[in-house]
């Protein structure tokens, strides 16, 4: 075989490629489509806090992730109880991922006492313990260094636990991305770090921002194992972060996952035609032909059907909204955990 | 008697010692020149992986140790120069100290950041800097900074059992300052306030750490009762009930002096000197700012227009 080069995307970055269906490679059809109602449940909740914001009901940013469903719902696949996973500004799809409530994310966006996080942070700033989602915050990178600090906890705690950290392509242009390898990587520590590689940082496309194209030359300048992987092949997804958890909880130390996949939407907002770079138009009709939802469902022969989902959705938005704004005590009495 | 140094020492040891989810982590913590001896053969003592040494990477080693007190640790992540500290910002500032408020509340973000003030010693802009001020701006962090060697002991063990992000300050003009020290007992940093240290009749001086340390030496030349010493421990949060502690001692004696070991422009001494005085503000709360549409209407309610006209129909 082939050596990969870790410094260039190759086919993957392609966007007339892997517009066929999935490999199943012997998952179950149970398994398979209990990940396509994950993902639906996903682009339905996006697609709800779109409308919203076009409609003028939410304010606060949201970044969506509509078209990357299969990076989330695949490494969801293998976090167990005890593991610790960090996000960053687009990451209502981590949130569901894990399993945590729609309803919860949704009043969180409306700035809701019943929100995951007491409507105090809003659509970047997510967290719910008991689905393993430790935070999510909009500081590009800031994330990646605490879930090494996680990896550092599960690592003191002697068990087998694992610390996951999704972030986007930008982030690796950050110097504290680097410190955080480093550091996991020298302490051997049980830490599986996800690219989502959507090829844009806000606007700008990587060939503007970055000498090279692939960011798994980083894992290898760290001394990291690493795969590159197909992000919205939902299978091959699952499969990279079997590898790379095992790798993980067995002492070895940090993996690195570079998810290729694609944003259908602008950087903020519900938009296609806003925070776009070069050629976004013509590259987005391709991309869409990559959609993890249809290749999956394909996959299994199966005809789509989007209304119980979209109720599931509707009905989470009205509980959602009907909620209370939290007290106005709240300021003052949540800056310290202790008043 | 033991001295400031000695005080901190004995501190992480018994810390290290009493509350097995303490750990240490820093640059140069296998190589105690660092830090002075304040944490001299504490990898002896409690082992490599509790007093763990880092790659020179400030920002990532205190955001790691950030990651580990969300699960449950009691980190103190060393940075031996304030300076370098400053690398290690958003990791404090956007990160720790506004944890618990921006996820909801409750939640425990039990991080120690000890940074050393290393003034002196010819060593130049970069390795002497004392920023303790901008740290005390920021909702959501407690600051310390201790004067004696009682308080280097007792405020760093309040500091990492606090369950609240806490930025200790030492200062290395302060460690051979001696003093007798009575057996361990713990504090809630809570109640930690301004104390009298010294009472006089004609002046107040108020200070924090060194300062504080300077104005006891002071008063002892002045005699004669002359200067009324109050030390503030704990410099962020202060509430009106501290700055009380202040203005009953500057309305007896009628003078105040705040001193302050760092620069004056926006700083530590003049915001007590403004405050106490009876200078008007209108600030935002202390707090982070919320996301909730009308906590954010609160928040933002005081520079609006409508309220700063209300409140100078009050003061005119």
């Amino acid at each position: 075989m082939a050596k990969i080069d870790p410094a260039a995307l190759g086919s993957l970055g392609d966007p007339t490629s892997c517009h066929k269906p999935i490999a199943l490679a012997g998952t179950s059809p149970e398994v398979a489509c209990a990940m396509l109602e994950q993902m639906l449940l996903i682009r339905a909740a996006e697609e709800q806090i779109g409308d919203a914001v076009t409609e003028g009901m939410v304010k606060c940013p949201c970044h969506l992730a509509i078209g990357q469903e299969a990076v989330a719902v695949g490494v969801a696949q293998h976090v167990r109880d005890e593991d610790r996973v960090f996000g960053a500004h687009r990451s209502h799809g981590h949130f569901l991922a894990l399993g945590a409530s729609v309803e919860s994310l949704f009043a969180e966006i409306l700035g809701k006492d019943t929100g995951c996080s007491r409507g105090m942070g809003g659509s970047m700033h997510l967290r719910d313990v008991e689905h393993n989602f430790w935070g999510s915050v909009p500081i590009v990178a800031a994330t990646i260094p605490i879930a090494v600090g996680a990896g550092l906890a599960a690592q003191m705690d002697r068990n087998d636990a694992v610390a996951v950290s999704f972030f986007g392509d930008g982030a690796t242009e950050e110097g504290v991305f680097h410190e955080a390898m480093n550091l996991a990587s020298v302490k051997k520590l049980p830490v599986v770090f996800v690219c989502e590689h959507n090829l844009f940082s806000s606007h700008l496309h990587v060939s503007l921002r970055q000498p090279a194209d692939s960011t798994c030359r980083y894992a290898v300048a760290h001394c990291i194992p690493w795969v590159r992987v197909d992000g919205n092949d939902v299978v091959a997804m699952t499969a990279a972060m079997a590898e790379a958890a095992t790798h993980a909880r067995s002492g070895k130390g940090p993996f690195y996952i570079e998810a290729v996949t694609y944003r259908w939407r602008g950087h903020v907002g519900p938009r296609e035609d806003l925070d776009v770079g070069v050629k976004r138009k013509d590259d987005l009709e391709l991309w869409k032909k990559r959609d993890p939802i249809a290749r999956l469902a394909a996959a299994l022969n199966l005809e789509l059907d989007w209304r119980p989902v979209r109720h599931q959705v509707e009905s989470a938005w009205v509980k959602a909204a009907a909620a209370s704004e939290p007290s106005p005590s709240a300021l003052m009495d949540r800056v310290f955990s202790q008043p | 008697m033991t001295n400031y140094c000695e005080a901190m020492l004995e501190a992480h040891r018994w810390l290290m010692r009493e509350r097995p989810e303490v750990f240490c982590i820093g640059q140069g913590l296998w190589s105690p020149w660092y830090v002075g001896n304040s944490m001299r053969d504490l990898e002896k003592e409690f082992g490599l992986d509790r007093v763990i040494d880092t790659p020179v990477s400030e920002a990532a080693t205190t955001s790691a140790a950030l990651g580990a007190a969300l699960g449950g640790y009691r980190p103190i992540v060393v940075h031996p120069r304030m300076d370098f500290a400053v690398l290690a910002m958003d990791a404090i500032v956007n990160e720790a100290a506004n944890w618990n408020h921006m996820f909801g509340g409750g939640i425990p973000v039990p991080l120690t950041v000890r940074t050393i003030i290393n003034r002196g010693g010819e060593q130049g802009a970069q390795h002497s800097q004392a920023l303790h001020a901008w740290f005390a701006h920021v909702p959501g962090l407690r600051v310390v900074m201790p004067a004696t060697p009682s308080d280097a002991r007792d405020l760093l063990i309040a500091s990492v059992l606090c369950d609240d992000p806490v930025v200790y300050i030492d200062d290395r003009w302060l460690y051979e300052e001696e003093e007798e020290l009575e057996v361990v007992e713990t504090l809630d940093l809570r109640d930690v306030h301004p104390r009298v240290r010294c009472e006089g009749s004609d002046i107040t001086l108020v200070s924090t750490g060194y300062g504080s340390s300077v104005c006891l030496s002071v008063a002892e030349l002045t005699g004669d009762s002359t200067c009324e010493v109050i030390d503030v421990p704990v410099i962020h949060p202060i509430s009106e009930e501290d700055y009380d502690v202040i203005r009953e001692s500057y309305g007896r004696t009628g003078r105040l002096l705040v001193v302050d070991g760092a620069w004056g422009s926006c700083g530590w001494a003049a915001g007590v000197a403004a405050t106490v005085g009876g200078g008007q503000t209108l600030t935002l709360a202390s707090a982070p700012a919320p996301t909730s549409r009308g906590l954010e209407a609160d928040y933002y309610r005081p520079v609006q227009a409508e309220s700063m006209a209300a409140k100078i129909r009050k003061l005119v």
